[in-house]
């Protein structure tokens, strides 16, 4: 079985950092900015763990304000 | 192999629907209408109806959907949402008419004109957000608030001899003869999720085909009503609100079942 990698993008600008994609993760490789805050003030998400991601999606799905574009790819 | 090879046009497994613009929405973070605004989307566009289409939005939090969907919208007055649809619906017949509506504006101002469209069997579809509270306006108790469940209005719990009981409007629908698909979903996890946007592909089918009233009630949080983290909220809703509204589907007369 091959391997799959992911990556995803976030829109650091449109996220509210509510923090539900972090929960969601199952690899738990997503976390909020701790010292950084996008122009409306939020703690945006973003990975954690550099070449984890097996772009499962979950993350982009349970996001309310669809700030998280995947990308999948077979090795 | 390194990030960029993966992030090509090609590889793309999910992104925010194309019918969804990138104005920036004005519910709180972690609001459950973001998630079924995006279901709606998705489903509308995978069903090719993006010209097809003409929605409702209540009086709420959801009024302003119409910023954010770009299909056709119509602003009903407080719970009037089923009313207009009726209207349109029999005037435009090959038209995707749905209405989008909180459980202040279905299950409370607007009972009569909801239980009357779908008694009447109005080939509509209602998307029914229950999150147990007037979100907008501060947090007032609604008829679906839980027994004991603190809001601005009943700050010591709702009580059953002051306040009543909590409403059950969609086991109400079920009963009714001009319903055909009536439905609880929720939207907490991933799982959920991709329940729900089954669920309301159906409904939007099920209008289409002329087959009766679909209702689809999501049971979802309100997490700055009922002031808790969005996390927290998510639990609390498994761990409080399936108790009194328990997902799955309460009517089926389509003969298609959903696996």
């Amino acid at each position: 079985m091959g391997k799959i990698k992911g990556a995803i993008i976030v829109d650091e600008e449109r996220c509210k950092g509510c923090n539900l994609c972090v929960v969601a993760c199952p690899l738990q490789i997503l976390s909020l900015a701790e010292k950084k805050v996008n122009t409306k003030g939020y703690h945006f998400v973003r990975q954690i763990k550099e070449d984890t991601c097996n772009g499962c999606a979950s993350c982009a799905i349970v996001c309310p304000d669809g700030c998280i574009t995947v990308y999948k790819k077979k090795l | 192999m390194n990030e960029e090879e993966i992030i090509r046009p090609e590889n793309l497994v999910y992104k925010k629907p194309k019918l969804m613009n990138d104005r920036t929405m004005h519910y709180c973070p972690g609001c459950s209408h973001g998630v079924v605004h995006k279901l709606v989307a998705e489903v509308i566009e995978e069903m090719g109806m993006e010209d097809k289409t003409v929605a409702i939005s209540p009086v709420g939090c959801a009024v302003f959907a119409y910023n954010y969907i770009d299909v056709d919208w119509v602003e009903a007055a407080h719970g009037r949402a089923p009313a207009v649809a009726t209207a349109i619906k029999r005037l435009w017949p090959d038209r995707l008419v749905f209405t989008y509506q909180g459980d202040g504006d279905l299950a409370c101002i607007g009972t009569a004109e909801s239980i009357h469209a779908l008694n009447r069997g109005e080939n509509i579809a209602i998307i029914f957000i229950n999150n147990a509270i007037y979100g907008m306006t501060g947090g007032q108790m609604a008829p679906t608030t839980l027994m004991g469940m603190k809001t601005s209005t009943c700050p010591y719990g709702r009580e059953a001899s002051l306040h009543g009981y909590p409403l059950h409007i969609t086991d109400i629908a079920a009963t009714l003869e001009g319903t055909c698909y009536v439905t609880r979903q929720s939207v907490h996890n991933v799982a959920a999720i991709r329940k729900a946007k089954k669920a309301i592909r159906k409904a939007f089918e099920n209008s289409m085909a002329g087959k009766g009233s679909s209702l689809v009630e999501i049971v979802s949080t309100c997490n700055a009503g009922w002031k808790m983290s969005p996390e927290k909220a998510n639990k609390w809703m498994e761990e409080h609100m399936f108790e009194y509204y328990k997902p799955g589907d309460l009517k089926d007369t389509t003969g298609e079942q959903q696996s």
